[in-house]
């Protein structure tokens, strides 16, 4: 151990402890003050529009936890009536790959995370608890929707 | 010293000094200030907890606790709560006597400091004319405290923290006790309040930079605290003395410690920056000031800096603090014999430099090479 | 007389006091003296080379996510490197100067948990380590904004990224620049010349370079001892001959090299955002590649520096939907080959140091 600089180093490292003691803290206290999350963000959550889905199961395909479970039936007119659509969102990963490959934008990621349950067995999602009118989307890959929701809170805007 | 001479004899007393045994009756006296004293000890950790907790958390860019209570000035009581609801285990191989005893004697010396600590010209429990040595003392019993809730818990990494927190304290009692002695040069009297009154016009500080550098450094290394942490809890592998400790008894071990960094920083305040003097605000509440102030600059130093190892901490104390503190002493001892009349004026800059030139000439001649050791 | 010694081990426990995940070491102890350590690794091990095996090739990309999982732009890119070199497919412009602006921002996030918990391990309390994630928050609020996760990104996919950039990018990563390179400056103020570092780290836990290149060490760990070898200057991948930066070299191969290495080359890493967002061109985004893609039979090696060092995926393809087999360079794992040569010798406290400056990530090296 060598005082090469004459405890001058430790001096620098105080006045910088000092400055930022001075600087505005960063925290945001949850339940009183709230950010606002990304316009893409990928939550935990899904949002499947019945209009909109044929019953085709790329989602299904593409997902590489195999989580989503299609069950379909012939319908009328030549289309398919897609009788269960569940997903498992205790596997999911949130990789958003379902929803880059939807080809028809049917199904889309939540905008919503406090979303805990008590149960393992509540966070299976069947189709009737996503539909658009109880959940609101969020953007990803969605870019129409993303223009419909807030900005997102920078840390950078932040003054100090 | 005549220059403080003329300070006593000639400087206006803001208040009638207290009488030793002050409602008359030499019981009422003890009575009086034990309970006022055991008040002030137990508010003051709590106090200090806060500002601790607090001011960390802001140096590193958060908030400290601010949930419990206004502002957060309840945690250390909820704390305390917790720890009390919690299990006393005692391990089967220990020494069930001395690992009982070991967090009182630990504690029990913190309180007893402040019975020769003024908070008033005179408002003490005992005016004892040893005061600094009954002082240092204490410090010392503690450390026979922590060995043997060491030796006393039949963990071997318990005791090797103790042994290795009685060669730290051990080792930094000479520049402590050292720097001290200086400050009785100046005072010609031991007691704690002759030194506070005999820095009436200038305090103590300024005449002896050296001095406070020398006491906050090795005050810092007893207390074991940051940079010189290894002994305590947050050790990187053995957890220090303290590990087979659990509820009330960790409790006692927990405020042990900030009451011992209560403890140097009211003697910083006392013997360095004046005591219980100050313009406009009552005595005591100068005193608080003031010990606030020091352990504020101890929190400070505790979050900026990493820590040292155990062989640079003993180097530290024997090979760089120990040789300024005898060449401070010898310079002291020079003015003191040859300039009896100077003015403090002239004593002032003659130490400041004195001081530059030791920190620069210590730093270039000190060297620890000791690195790898060939197995 | 001798005192007569007797020499105990000591089981440094997958649960660490400090925050590089389950590793575990058995030192052999002479008092103070460190005389043997035997690593124990493996606490982590997920199957991810067999479960590479079970998903469809685009499907990997996530899985390579949780390899080093403080990194994980640069796991991907050299994924998606390998399965493009495999397939032969060429990527638009504008997407090859999106995956180097998100390496670099990647590369600075990481160098900053790293020397955060490197200066947490030398017993700074916690300051240092939050003002870094501090800074580290304003790029992963740029990653937020982009894929919409702040830490396992899936961002890269094979044919280019996932999707554009938002308008409000560009702008904020404008203002995040000058912020970064203002506290980068202000921390090393805090630490470079601070006594009791330079006496922690100084001349502790030496790496001669020879032996370094003998175990295959890349990255920091590498460019410490002296070697300057950086796989973005000796075999160019993607862009990266088009812009200007240096690559900082330590001399001697202790624990304070490869702390400046790091902090320098988060400098380099600024240097390189900032040429890159000067030229970014207009353009689509995602060549025209199907989600199950089935590449032709044959097998690549794609890899590129991260922050750890160098990491390779060696792919393998017989025509069908999903790899016939992954295998990932896990450069911490090929770092540590060296743990017990420069650990034995020292003290005790000097064995968490010379641990924290390897800042490694167990996800990596157990898989």
């Amino acid at each position: 151990m060598r005082f090469e600089h004459y405890g001058l180093g430790i001096g620098k490292g105080l006045t910088v402890t000092l400055r930022n003691f001075l600087r505005r803290r960063i925290t945001t206290q949850y339940p009183e003050q709230r950010l606002v999350v990304s316009r893409r963000t990928r939550g935990n959550e899904f949002v499947w529009d019945r209009e909109k889905c044929t019953g085709c199961a790329t989602c299904a395909k593409t997902c590489p936890q195999g989580v989503i479970h299609v069950t379909t039936s012939p319908g009328e007119e030549n289309c398919y009536y897609v009788e269960e659509f569940e997903i498992d969102t205790g596997y999911c990963i949130s990789c958003g790959l379902c929803v880059e490959a939807c080809p028809y934008n049917a199904l889309t990621f939540g905008y919503d995370f406090e979303l805990a349950k008590y149960r393992r067995g509540e966070l299976v999602l069947s189709k009737e608890d996503m539909s658009p009118d109880k959940r609101r989307s969020s953007g990803y890959f969605r870019p129409d929707i993303a223009a419909t929701l807030p900005e997102q809170t920078l840390l950078i805007k932040r003054k100090e | 010293m005549a220059i403080l001479d003329a300070g006593i004899a000639g400087a206006v007393r803001q208040m009638e000094a207290v009488p030793p045994d002050w409602p008359g009756n030499p019981w009422w006296h003890w009575l009086v200030f034990t309970v006022a004293i055991i008040v002030f000890v137990l508010v003051m950790v709590i106090i200090v907890i806060y500002v601790e907790r607090r001011a960390i958390g802001w140096f590193a860019a958060r908030l400290g606790p601010n949930r419990t209570g206004p502002f957060g000035v309840l945690q250390a009581i909820a704390d305390a709560i917790k720890v009390l609801l919690k299990e006393n285990i005692t391990p089967a191989s220990a020494d069930k006597i001395v690992y009982w005893l070991a967090p009182a004697v630990v504690f029990a010396p913190v309180i007893m400091t402040f019975a020769v600590v003024p908070f008033q010209d005179g408002a003490l429990l005992a005016d004892l004319n040893v005061g600094l040595i009954f002082v240092v003392a204490l410090g010392s019993i503690s450390t026979i405290g922590v060995f043997m809730a060491g030796w006393s818990s039949g963990n071997k990494y318990s005791m090797l923290g103790a042994m290795r927190m009685v060669a730290a304290v051990v080792s930094y009692e000479i520049p402590v006790i050292l720097a001290l002695a200086g400050v009785v040069m100046l005072t010609g009297s031991l007691s704690l309040n002759d030194i506070v009154i005999a820095q009436e016009r200038v305090p103590f500080i300024v005449l002896q930079p050296l001095g406070f550098l020398l006491l906050f450094i090795g005050g810092c290394a007893e207390i074991n605290r940051s940079p010189f942490d290894l002994m305590e809890a947050d050790s990187e592998l053995t957890a220090g003395f303290h590990t087979e400790y659990s509820g009330m008894k960790f409790a006692m071990f927990y405020l042990g410690e900030y009451g011992e960094a209560l403890v140097m920083s009211t003697l910083i305040a006392t013997v360095f920056l004046g005591g219980w003097q100050g313009p406009v605000l009552p005595p005591w509440l100068w005193l608080i000031v003031k010990i606030i102030a020091v352990f504020f600059v101890m929190v400070w130093t505790r979050s900026t800096l990493p820590r040292v190892r155990i062989d640079q901490l003993m180097a530290l104390a024997w090979k760089f603090l120990f040789p300024l503190a005898l060449v401070n002493l010898f310079v002291l001892a020079l003015e003191t014999l040859a300039w009896p009349e100077a003015l403090p004026l002239y004593i002032i800059p003659v130490n400041l430099a004195v001081t530059g030139v030791l920190i620069l000439l210590g730093s270039r001649l000190y060297k620890l090479g000791w690195g790898r050791v060939e197995v | 007389m001798e005192l007569r010694t007797e020499p105990f081990v000591l089981n440094i426990g997958p649960v660490h006091p400090s925050t590089h995940g389950v590793f575990r070491m058995r030192a052999t102890l002479d008092g103070e003296v460190v005389l043997d350590l035997e690593p124990v690794f493996g606490y982590l091990h997920r199957g991810v080379e067999k479960l590479a095996e079970e998903r469809t090739w685009s499907g990997v990309i996530p899985l390579t996510d949780r390899l080093d999982y403080v990194a994980s732009m640069t796991n991907n890119l050299a994924y998606v490197l390998a399965v493009e070199k495999l397939a032969g497919i060429a990527i638009p412009e504008r997407a090859e100067y999106l995956r180097v602006i998100m390496s670099e921002l990647q590369r600075i996030a990481a160098h900053l948990v790293s020397v955060g918990s490197f200066l947490n391990d030398c017993g700074a309390y916690f300051t240092p380590f939050l003002y870094m994630y501090r800074e580290r928050e304003n790029i992963v609020d740029l990653f937020d904004m982009v894929c919409g996760q702040r830490l396992l990104y899936n961002y890269m996919r094979i044919g280019g990224v996932s999707q554009d950039v938002p308008e409000e990018f560009v702008p904020a990563l404008r203002l995040i620049i000058p912020r970064l390179r203002s506290r980068i400056e202000e921390y090393e103020w805090l630490l470079k010349e601070n006594e009791i570092l330079l006496a922690r780290t100084k001349g502790v836990g030496i790496l001669p370079r020879e032996l370094a290149v003998n175990i295959g060490a890349s990255g920091p760990v590498l460019r410490g001892s002296g070697v300057k070898w950086d796989i973005r200057k000796a075999d160019p991948y993607s862009i990266y001959d088009r812009f200007e930066f240096d690559i900082p070299t330590g001399e001697v191969g202790d624990c304070y090299d490869r702390y400046r290495v790091r902090a320098e080359e988060m400098k380099q890493s600024l240097r390189i955002v900032a040429q890159a967002v000067e030229q970014l061109p207009e353009g689509p985004v995602r060549a025209d590649v199907p989600h199950l893609i089935r590449p032709p039979v044959g097998e690549a090696y794609g890899h590129i520096e991260a922050p750890t060092g160098e990491v390779g995926f060696y792919v393998v393809s017989d025509g069908s939907i999903a790899p016939y087999r992954c295998h990932i360079r896990a450069p911490s794992l090929m770092n540590l080959t060296a743990l017990k040569d420069m650990m034995v010798g020292w003290k005790m406290q000097d064995l968490i140091v010379i641990f924290g400056s390897f800042a490694i990530t167990m996800g990596e090296v157990d898989r």
